[in-house]
């Protein structure tokens, strides 16, 4: 926890924060105006899912939590509820850190398809299966299906943006490191 | 220091799966807070709004002129095409407004009866502007740009147009939060115009797909509520003033229970488009005996 503010980390966090910040706003303003079929993507969950892959759990956790946090203060119907599931999306996606290869983009991807599938069906049984609203195929078809397909869209590009950035990070550190050697 | 004490310095390090655990009962406690109080939404709200509204006002306004942009670039040839089109539906136009216009007076003289027009400038009324929607696509909540520095409080209706929006259920100092009446799982109670029964407005998000809101629980034993009726807020309701029109009657059907009526309505509000809003700042005053 303390070796969060020293060093690299404070370069990691400021980026975790610029990201998730640009990608709530976005998502909330000029993507949910220029809906595809009513459609929003889910770039939030983008960025959460990216800084737990790249950063580890913690990084993906606390990042999550404060992610879902100002969604639940925003547009939440109970305060808490999309902060537990932004903060599981990043812990689980940062357990694959440990098996992601450098160049590798088939893992991230399909980290993404299935962070989005398991947070949609979470909202969905959360929401509307407990309250007893059962025409499962509809909400899939609809909302979960559209979601996920253009989620995985713009992840394309915003993933890759997020990846570069934090590799910059790490190889201005490596250059610091070396000189001071 | 020299990098030898710096090394014999134990770290403190918790591990993830503590912190896990910690924000997880974090996250329950605050869903349990939320359910029985609302002492967490005032500070939370005013830092949020402080931090976030501005940017969402900034690029609301980019997307606005996206728009306006888009538009603009509709070629030449469309709109000579549209012109001529437009040239044949001046005549139309014409010759039905001259029948509008005999219509007109009938519907002054409508109005006059129902006394809806005078209620709706009875009450004092701000302009809003949607600054952000909802991130999710699972609810149609949208923020706006006024809040409480403005005189919004809870509870405030919020209408565009002619008929009801939705309602505010959440507000910062310079932002408001407000629930449509189409949003799923969200209840309007509301009656038909012409007869007086009450009925109970819900919204849904498999329906919103085709344009239309559910009603049900309409008691009319007499088969006087017909297809085009009016329903406008109902004066039992304590949340919404009396006579807000919600939409007109699209389909009735008989419950099973051939008591009551459910149906399909078709809301005057185009929520699809909508921008600005007019928040109602009077509160429905009900008698303290229904309070809590």
């Amino acid at each position: 926890m303390f070796r969060l503010f020293t060093g690299i980390r404070i370069m990691y966090v400021l980026v975790t924060f610029f990201f998730m910040f640009i990608s709530f706003l976005l998502q909330s303003t000029l993507l949910s105006r220029f809906t595809i079929g009513d459609i929003t993507p889910n770039l939030l969950l983008i960025t959460v899912s990216a800084v737990g892959l790249l950063l580890g759990r913690r990084f993906g956790m606390i990042s999550g939590f404060i992610g879902g946090l100002i969604v639940d203060i925003f547009f939440g119907r109970i305060l808490g509820l999309y902060a537990l599931l932004y903060m599981l999306t990043g812990y689980i996606n940062g357990v694959f850190r440990k098996v992601l290869f450098p160049g590798d983009f088939k893992l991230p991807l399909a980290l993404i398809v299935g962070s989005d599938l398991a947070f949609c069906h979470a909202c969905y049984i959360l929401m509307f299966f407990l309250k007893g609203d059962f025409h499962y195929v509809f909400y899939l078809t609809k909302i979960i299906l559209p979601e996920v397909i253009y989620t995985t869209i713009i992840a394309i590009f915003y993933f890759p943006l997020i990846k570069y950035v934090i590799d910059r990070i790490q190889y201005h550190e490596q250059k610091v490191e070396e000189t001071v050697e | 220091m020299s990098p030898l004490v710096k090394r014999k310095r134990e770290r403190i390090t918790i591990p993830n799966r503590y912190i896990l655990l910690i924000l997880s009962i974090v996250c329950v406690v605050l869903m349990i807070l939320s359910f029985s109080t609302n002492i967490l939404s005032t500070p939370l709200n005013t830092m949020s709004g402080y931090v976030l509204v501005p940017f969402q006002k900034g690029l609301n306004a980019v997307g606005t002129s996206l728009i306006d942009r888009a538009q603009n670039l509709k070629t030449l040839e469309e709109v000579t095409n549209e012109n001529e089109e437009l040239k044949k539906q001046i005549e139309d136009l014409t010759r039905d407004n001259t029948l509008l216009q005999q219509d007109k007076y009938e519907l002054t003289k409508l109005r006059e009866l129902y006394e809806l027009d005078a209620e709706y400038e009875q009450y004092d009324k701000i302009g809003a502007r949607i600054i952000a929607r909802d991130s999710g696509n699972w609810y149609s909540d949208f923020i706006i740009d006024k809040g409480t520095n403005d005189g919004i409080s809870v509870d405030c209706n919020v209408i565009a147009g002619s008929g009801l929006v939705g309602r505010v259920t959440d507000v910062g100092p310079n932002y408001a939060k407000v629930i449509s009446i189409i949003s799923d799982n969200s209840n309007t109670s509301g009656m038909t115009l012409s007869t007086g029964d009450n009925l109970i407005v819900t919204g849904s998000l498999k329906l919103m797909d085709i344009g239309v809101i559910e009603y049900s629980q309409l008691a009319d034993p007499d088969d006087q509520v017909g297809v085009g009726d009016k329903v406008v807020t109902s004066n039992i309701s304590d949340k919404y003033l009396q006579g807000i029109l919600i939409g007109y009657i699209d389909s009735i059907n008989t419950d099973s229970n051939n008591l009551t009526k459910s149906g399909t309505l078709i809301p005057v509000v185009d929520f699809r488009h909508l921008e600005e809003v007019l928040v109602i700042t009077e509160l429905k005053n009900v008698p303290s005996v229904y309070g809590d």
